[in-house]
């Protein structure tokens, strides 16, 4: 074990998947400088020469033009023809240049073709939200991909998660795209050195409780925990469930962490319409109704645009005292939160 | 190449085409009868351009296509049954039914997959060549894409790439001159061959693309020099389509010009070149008509194949979106 950073744990996945395997390349801009810190060891961002491209050379590290659309289309038919790319597409508001490869081809060329393609490839882009660079850097668009058939879709939301999350993305032989959360970039916590591979469609219960369930997802989640920590003081215990993959979803983990409680809190960063937290407030309407004491409540970003100026846009996520306030509510405790 | 090779190669190019013509005649017919649901456009009249390039091409090469679709596996040798099959909606079709006439792909021939999405296959032939590249093994991609993709900006992204990176791909326009019924002078500028210069790599115009040796040998010369590690180059082929955009499809105003069409119509691939191995004492009539009639069986066993087989159970429309379905979704 050693401590590492939600960045450094990126960069250690796509280490260990080069040197495993001498089909994984890594195309991108800005990827043989290092110029994210994902693509070589940590201190060496911006370096002349990232340390991958000195280990694995240029033949399988690629520095890209800015051509999202041809990238996610390269990618696709490298994959399809024998290769594993990874891409990193780095800001997630770039993926929507790249749409027609992603829907069209990407996630529609093995069935359409009945099979005959495997497309081995992942598409990482980091979602700069919180971070005032403003609506065009700031998107966290993983919902509008759930609804594309075909992608499997990872939001890890540790550094060990993104390890082994990142890992298995890399070895599956379907298209995955990664959505990192740079609020979590220096989070840092103990991962383990060796290779391990957390299997897509599994969440992580990270509290247990019986007086309200909190799914949260991606950025999300370090501020649920920080609420449930905060809610324990007051004698209130919240079950927080990560589902780490939103395709495929976890369905039976959410389920059962909504059973336990009968209580429901969704976090979400993403906009609030048919966004996640609406699907699964669907999920656990069609399969846990009866359990239900209380309406499921979604704390999610509205469905605005995103600001620049840190005065407006620090207001536009869910976060931690929000998140308890509103389980106060739901617990009918509301008096003692004000 | 010896004597015998040449007829070989010679004779083969003429049973290509004449394949894309009577499978697609065939088709035709059988869309009008209700036997084809959905969608079909015909390569009939672009038999030379599309077999030229193929020909061009070895087994283990790469090929990319449009919705202009059925030429370019056939071109590259795949069995007609499977094919026609798909055309039909049947088990046994070449994508399992699930592609259909616009869909076709027989990776088994390198064929990677037709696309009804103009300009979106492009990238995927680029894709390929960098696996080619990367790998090491010595495969060429063609790119086959229509007068219509050429202005979309998913190609320049792509011969940009493909120049930068040397890849060993063949950017092949399929200029029939419409872009469905948008005549192409309209809505381009300047010519299309021209715009290879602004990307540093050679930029070559077939002006005769109805003859199926013009197209071979412009290709076979872009094959090469893409296997020796040159990059790519993009071909320009001048050519026609003898039938509407896509059949059935009946507009209230005729887009093209009646003279134009039978200044091209005089202008058959397949028949320019019967009349040149004959000529040229290749083969003779009676040969050329035994050739003739092969490929009519040919056509008519893929009917009866498509025709006897079974549709798809249901529980087919399921399958194949994914390799393996982790986790426990519902």
């Amino acid at each position: 074990m050693s401590i590492m950073t939600y960045l450094g744990a990126i960069g250690a996945a796509q280490r260990e998947a080069l040197t495993a395997d001498e089909r994984v390349v890594l195309i991108g801009e800005d990827v043989e400088a290092n110029v994210y810190g994902t693509t070589g060891g940590t201190g060496k961002s911006r370096a002349a020469e990232g340390d991958f491209l000195q280990t694995f050379g240029r033949n399988r590290i690629r520095n890209t033009p800015i051509s999202e659309e041809s990238i996610v289309g390269a990618a696709a038919g490298a994959a399809m023809t024998g290769l594993r790319p990874i891409v990193d597409l780095s800001y997630s508001s770039f993926l929507y240049m790249a749409m027609d490869q992603f829907v069209n081809q990407v996630a529609k060329n093995r069935y359409m073709f009945g099979g005959q393609a495997s497309m081995p490839v992942v598409f990482r882009s980091a979602m700069f939200y919180g971070l005032n660079t403003g609506a065009h850097h700031s998107d966290r668009p993983y919902p509008m991909f759930m609804n594309v058939p075909g992608l499997k879709i990872i939001a890890p939301a540790s550094p060990s998660d993104a390890k082994g999350l990142l890992r298995s993305a890399i070895d599956s032989d379907d298209p995955v795209l990664s959505f990192e959360a740079c609020p979590l970039w220096g989070m840092k916590e103990e991962v383990q050195d060796d290779e391990y591979f957390i299997p897509l469609g599994v969440g992580r219960t990270l509290r247990e409780g019986s007086d309200v369930t909190i799914v949260a997802i991606s950025g999300g989640v370090i501020e649920a925990t920080a609420a449930a920590d905060a809610l324990a003081a007051e004698g209130v215990t919240a079950e927080v469930f990560d589902p780490r993959t939103l395709v495929p979803l976890d369905v039976d983990g959410i389920i059962k962490a909504v059973e336990k409680t009968g209580r429901l809190v969704i976090v979400d960063p993403a906009h609030r319409t048919c966004g996640a937290a609406a699907e699964v407030s669907a999920l656990v309407a069609e399969h846990a109704f009866s359990s239900l004491k209380a309406p499921i409540v979604r704390l999610t970003a509205p469905d605005m645009q995103i600001p620049f100026s840190p005065a407006l846009e620090k207001q536009m996520y869910p976060k931690r005292d929000g998140i308890a306030a509103a389980v106060r509510t739901m617990l009918g405790l509301a008096g003692a939160a004000a | 190449m010896s004597n015998e090779l040449e007829t070989k190669t010679l004779l083969e190019m003429q049973r290509r085409m004449l394949r894309i013509r009577y499978f697609d005649e065939r088709a035709s017919k059988m869309l009008k009868r209700g036997l084809i649901p959905g969608a079909l456009h015909t390569s009939i009249g672009q038999e030379a351009q599309v077999v030229g390039a193929c020909m061009a091409l070895g087994d283990a090469d790469y090929m990319t296509g449009n919705h202009r679709s059925h030429g370019h596996p056939i071109g590259k040798g795949s069995p007609l049954g499977p094919l026609m099959a798909e055309l039909v909606g049947k088990a046994t079709g070449i994508c399992k039914g699930k592609g259909g006439s616009l869909h076709l792909a027989d990776f088994s021939l390198g064929s990677l997959g037709e696309s009804g999405i103009v300009g979106g296959n492009i990238p995927i032939a680029l894709g390929a060549g960098l696996s080619s590249k990367v790998l090491g093994n010595d495969r060429v991609v063609l790119s086959f894409f229509g007068d219509g993709a050429a202005n979309q900006g998913s190609l320049y992204e792509s011969m940009n790439m493909a120049g930068v990176w040397k890849l060993p791909v063949v950017f092949l326009c399929e200029n029939n001159h419409y872009a469905l019924s948008t005549p192409a002078h309209t809505v381009t500028s300047g010519r299309i061959v021209d715009r290879a210069a602004g990307f540093g790599i050679p930029g070559v115009r077939v002006e005769n693309g109805q003859n199926v040796l013009a197209v071979y040998e412009a290709v076979r010369d872009a094959v090469d020099r893409a296997r020796r590690g040159e990059g790519p180059t993009l071909i320009e082929v001048m050519t026609y389509r003898f039938r509407e955009h896509s059949e059935g499809l009946k507009l209230g105003v005729d887009y093209r010009d009646a003279d134009e069409k039978e200044q091209w119509l005089q202008r058959d691939p397949i028949a320019i070149m019967r009349e040149w191995l004959i000529a040229e004492g290749w083969a003779t009539a009676d040969e050329l008509d035994a050739l003739d009639n092969e490929v009519l069986d040919e056509v008519e066993a893929a009917y009866q194949f498509a025709d006897s087989s079974p549709y798809p159970d249901a529980s087919v429309a399921f399958e194949d979106l994914y390799t393996e379905v982790a986790g426990a979704g519902r």
